[in-house]
């Protein structure tokens, strides 16, 4: 691995101010499941790593009944899925954290890490578009907010810009009879990067048979994790069942734009949206249904 | 360019105060700096397991981590699982069942197990293969592991 300057931030402003001083040479260290992998195989080169864990807002989750769900950028995926808020509240985005890597790199790997990675396969950011979670990123100066639909641009890009990293994510507080779940196929049972991903994410009415809201995200089906939002807006005032599920994994299939590579084909990836999509809404809506007022 | 930076850390209950350069991870500290030979460096990029060890309770991989994250942190290792001279349970449990050949996959399965035992007593069988996905074994196979590891915890 080549040489490099190891700084332990000591809040949010001076780690932007960090990287707005190296000027593209430094480079944020969340759970470095990603970065010391990419540092030690050379594909990428640093001057300076400037580590974020122990910054208190950047590693913690918090949950409110008004405020929603805070989860810190860094923040290991074991004490997302093991959190009983988040269990209660956001069986979606544990079905997400559960399932990235293997329980050694649970004990690492954050959200914040997987969104910045931006894979278009990453497992987290399907099921946190669809509960409507939003960025908040630290500029030298301020913050501001980002949906987690718009974070990622390329394979590999974000919107981050000099001196700015990702702080935290803002879920809102689960509507009334809400439900969320993500899916994803692999040929494996465990460990492996997704073929096809699906989250999906359902309001259900007072009667809980009618949709009055829905969100559907898909993962690896294009160069970034893809929101679909006519597919949610054709499931507003449908019948939660397996009819309309199917006519929102049409409009689905419709919207991705998958390649053929290793790991499957353009064909069966967008044959693996249609069945993810009606089971991943099947889900939601189980979990939607089982809610309590 | 990069200095060498002082660490202290605690490791098996003991403290060590070591110098390491930022890019070593903490595999390299513990088997190049320190002597901790028993976490094993087999793929050296998070998919095998063979370094696994213990960050103030949490099964990471070691190559994975940097040394000089280490700083007040506690680590165990394998060289820590045997206390006062007697074999772990699970140690004891991999023995009787023959449960590995070559061996350098063993250390990290015995942590990761160990961590799963610390974490939920009694796993299924499908809890234990679960947990463990995360470590690679190339000659034994896993069939010995999953059983070893069910005995343990009968045991324990």
């Amino acid at each position: 691995m080549q040489a490099f300057r190891y700084i332990r931030a000591q809040n949010a402003e001076h780690a932007a101010a960090l990287l707005l001083q190296q000027d593209g040479r430094a480079r944020i260290l969340a759970g470095g499941t990603d970065l010391i992998v990419a540092l030690r195989e050379r594909r990428i080169e640093t001057d300076l790593v400037i580590d974020i864990k122990g910054i208190p807002e950047v590693e913690e989750i918090a949950y409110s009944p008004t405020e929603g769900l805070r989860i810190g950028a860094a923040t290991p995926c074991y004490r997302i899925y093991r959190h009983p808020d988040v269990i209660r509240w956001y069986p979606g985005i544990v079905d997400a954290a559960s399932l990235i890597g293997g329980i050694q790199i649970q004990g690492r790997a954050s959200f914040g890490g997987n969104l910045c990675n931006a894979s278009p396969a990453a497992d987290s950011i399907p099921a946190l578009i669809v509960h409507s979670a939003v960025c908040e990123i630290a500029l030298p100066q301020g913050r501001r907010r980002v949906p987690v639909e718009e974070f990622c641009v390329a394979p590999g890009r974000t919107v981050l810009g000099k001196g700015e990293f990702l702080v935290s994510l803002h879920l809102p507080p689960p509507p009334p009879r809400f439900g969320g779940a993500y899916l994803r196929f692999i040929p494996r049972n465990e460990m492996d990067i997704a073929v096809v991903g699906v989250g999906a994410a359902v309001q259900l009415d007072e009667s809980r048979r009618r949709i009055v809201a829905a969100r559907v995200a898909l993962g690896a089906v294009a160069p970034t994790p893809l929101f679909v939002p006519e597919a949610g807006e054709a499931l507003i005032g449908a019948e939660a069942g397996e009819e309309a599920f199917a006519q929102a994994a049409a409009i689905a299939q419709a919207a991705a734009r998958p390649i053929t590579d290793m790991r499957g084909t353009a064909e069966f990836r967008r044959h693996l949206v249609g069945v993810l999509t009606r089971r991943a809404l099947a889900k939601a809506v189980e979990r939607a249904t089982q809610t309590t007022e | 360019m990069s200095s060498k930076v002082i660490v202290t850390t605690t490791i098996n209950g003991e403290e060590f105060e070591f110098l390491c350069e930022p890019r070593q991870s903490l595999l390299e500290v513990l088997r190049d700096v320190l002597g901790f030979t028993g976490a094993k460096e087999g793929c050296n990029n998070g998919n095998c397991g063979a370094c696994n060890v213990l960050l103030d309770g949490v099964l990471v991989n070691s190559c994975l981590v940097l040394g000089v994250e280490a700083e007040g942190r506690t680590i165990e290792t394998i060289e820590g699982m045997a206390a006062g001279g007697r074999l772990h349970p699970l140690q004891q449990k991999f023995l009787e069942h023959a449960a590995l050949q070559c061996g350098v996959c063993t250390p990290g399965f015995l942590l990761a197990a160990k961590a799963l035992l610390d974490h939920n007593p009694d796993p299924t069988e499908a809890e234990v293969r679960h947990w463990l996905a995360g470590n690679l074994c190339r000659c034994t196979g896993y069939d010995k592991i999953i059983r070893a590891v069910l005995d343990a915890a009968d045991a324990v």
